[in-house]
This record gives structure tokens, sequence and C-alpha cells, in this order.
């Protein structure tokens, strides 16, 4: 498990390093792509959820998984709208 | 036989004594609350987004507002930033060791791991309030426009310029301006006389002007340092109030993180939970703090790195 973490922070400190060279949109899908795999990592490993029954991991994940990615394509096509 | 068995713990489904998920009624109010909490931060960095999106052209680059480095002089982007975040993951992986140890009773391994969850607690906070009083404090300095537009001074090699470069030139140390204060009437007389200087839009595909719309522009407005809720010297002000609310509601997450882990340790030390057989509590608060080291590593990626 703690070598798990181990990987985690090897991807987390190049990261870094990256950050004040390059400035492309891909770079920040890299981005947000490590980030979601660090998240993963911190919910499924630190917080335990890998290893919770599944009822709880439902309970957990649908309402976050449904409704965040929701609020955001929301805000995204239908904020395009703002001081038209 | 069998059937009557069922009929028990039917009963005992509405008499109490069960355990829903496999986990006890704390564990599942904890994670309850955290999932509201990951709902209210997404909806903050969602806003963040939007509002981001609209200003692009003055939006502030994070590598330009946070480059400082205690005890370092000059530019290092992020660099201090991503320390934090090292720290708040370090803190959080002793707290796992902490669960670890606490599922085991080893109360001595328990309190010394609860501690360094502390101490890198403290560390992230202090570094929080340090990273807000220089941003409050500013770098460099901008002009505003009567519109309320925030530019940025360069000269013709196309740098940067602080007020403290504007008004005592280009040697070693002036640039930033050291929390000293300009006038208006300061900048604009350095500027008048300097025909290379011009002004440009902060953000990442911002506009520039010619010299003479430039002093026009800053004879018209005003010069701005530092950042706070109603000028803020690095762009779109919209930026600070963001960067103020996201991480300061963070910064509280993680200080009452702080404290409660505070409490519990004490208890630890107390050997409460010693007594009571485990150290259930421990796992809780570790759930907390694990969450705020998740809400950190989106904000990180959202306000400092895209």
């Amino acid at each position: 498990m703690i070598t798990g973490v181990e990987v985690a922070l090897g991807i987390v400190k190049p990261e870094f390093m990256l950050t004040p060279v390059i400035g492309t949109s891909i770079l920040n899908i890299v981005f947000i792509v490590l980030t979601l795999i660090k998240a993963a990592y911190i919910v499924q490993i630190f917080m335990h959820v890998k290893f919770e029954k599944k009822g709880l991991k439902y309970a957990l994940y649908l309402p976050t998984l449904i409704l965040i990615p929701y609020l955001t394509f929301i805000l995204l096509t239908e904020g395009s709208y703002l001081f038209q | 036989m069998a059937s009557s068995a069922e009929m028990t713990q039917e009963e005992n489904n509405w008499g109490g004594g069960s355990r829903p998920l496999g986990s006890r009624y704390g564990k599942l109010m904890m994670w309850f609350f955290l999932l509201s909490d990951a709902l209210t931060f997404s909806g903050f960095l969602t806003a963040y987004g939007l509002m981001r999106f609209k200003f692009e052209s003055t939006w502030p680059i994070a590598e330009n507002v946070f480059t400082h480095f205690p005890g370092l002089e000059g530019d290092q982007p992020l660099l201090y930033v991503a320390l934090m975040t090292f720290i708040l993951i370090m803190s959080s992986v002793t707290m796992v060791l902490a669960v670890n140890a606490g599922e085991k009773m080893n109360r001595k391994a328990v309190t010394n791991w609860m501690l360094w969850t502390i101490v890198g607690g403290f560390i992230f906070v202090g570094s929080q309030a340090w990273e807000w009083y220089h941003f409050i404090i500013g770098d460099s300095g901008a002009v505003e426009t009567v519109r309320q537009e925030i530019l940025h001074i360069y000269n013709e090699e196309g740098e940067r310029l602080s007020f403290s470069q504007v008004i005592h030139g280009m040697e070693e140390g002036h640039a930033s301006n050291h929390g000293e204060m300009f006038t208006k009437a300061e900048v604009l007389s350095a500027m008048k006389s300097n025909e290379g200087m011009y002004l440009m839009e902060p953000g990442k595909a911002g506009e520039a002007f010619t010299h003479e719309r430039s002093v026009a522009l800053l004879e018209a407005g005003d010069v701005v340092q530092g950042a706070n809720m109603i000028h803020n010297e690095y762009g779109q002000k919209q930026f600070a109030n963001f960067f103020f609310f996201i991480t300061g509601f963070h910064g509280f997450h993680v200080f009452s993180g702080v404290v409660i882990n505070f409490i519990i340790f004490y208890n630890v030390l107390l050997g409460t939970y010693e007594r009571r057989g485990h150290y259930r509590m421990v796992e809780k608060v570790g759930l907390y703090w694990h969450f705020v080291d998740l809400v950190w590593v989106f904000v990180f990626t959202f306000f400092y790195l895209v």
C-alpha cells in the first residue's frame, strides 16, 4: 500500500519540475489527468474506499461522478451566454 | 431455525445495532459530510473556471503571481506552492500510517504519526498565511484604467517592469517593490521621460498599447499596488476574490483539521482509545484529513498549474 503512495508521489514531483518550462494546452490536459489520477489514489488508498463494501462505494461515487461533471458541463455551455 | 434467525435480523434492522454498508455510523456520517463538502468545493472551482474563461485576456498567469520562496531573492515560480503541496501530501501519508498503527492498537506509533501529521498541517497553514501576505503586499505594481482594467508596465525589450524599476532604474534588487509605495505622479513622470515604456494586459493573450496611449491611460487612471477585494495589481480582480475565497475556505478546513487532529492526538496521549478498545476516531479524522488533501490537489491544479 505504501509503495502505491510512493508511486503517486513520484508522479507528483516531476510535474512540478515541468511547470515553468512549457505552457501549452496539452500540458494543461496532462495536469488535469494527473490530478485525477492523484485524486483517485487518495480516495482509493488513503481514504480506503477500495476496500469498502459495494453499497458504500456506489453511495460515494455516483453523486460525485454524476453531479460534478454535470455542473461543469452546464457552466461551460451556458456560461458562454454571459454578458451577451 | 434459519427463518427465525432471519426474523431476528429483520427486527434488528429496525431496532438498531446492525451496521449498514459494513461501516459504523460515525464513519458513514463523516463520508456523507465529505461528499457534500466535495460538491461545495466543486461549485466554487467551476465558478472560478467560468469567470476565468470570461476574462481570459486579463486573467493573471499564476506563474507570474506566486514567485516567492522564503529566503530566496528573485523569480521562483510555483516552487514554494509545490513544496506546500508536497508537505500536505506527506502529512496525509503519516495520517495513513497513524490509522494503520491504530488498527494494530500500537499506541506509541499512533502518537508518533499523529504528531507528524499535525506538524505538517501547521507548516501548510503557515505557508498559506505567508503566501497571502505576499499576495496582499504585492510585487511589481500596475496601472488601473478608468474602466478598472489592470495593465502592466513593460520596457522596449519586452521585460515586465516593477514600479521600483520604473523609478529607481534597472539595478539589481528592484525587480520587486519590496513594499515601497509609489504615487501616480512619480510613475507618470518616469513613464513620460522614457519613450520605450508601454502598457500591456496581464493575460495569456493580452493586448499591448503604444507609448502615447499608455501615458494617456495612466493619466486618466491610477496606480495600484498589491491585491485586495477592490484592487488587484496582478490582473482581473475576480482572481483575487476567488483566490481569497477558495484558498481561504480550504485553509479554514486545514486549520480546523489541525485542531481536530490535535484533540484526537491529546486523547491518544491520555489513552482514551486504549481504554475504549479501538482507534476508530483516528480513522474518522484521518478521512477528514485526506479529504483536505484531496481538495488541495484540485485547487492546486486549477489555481496554480492550468
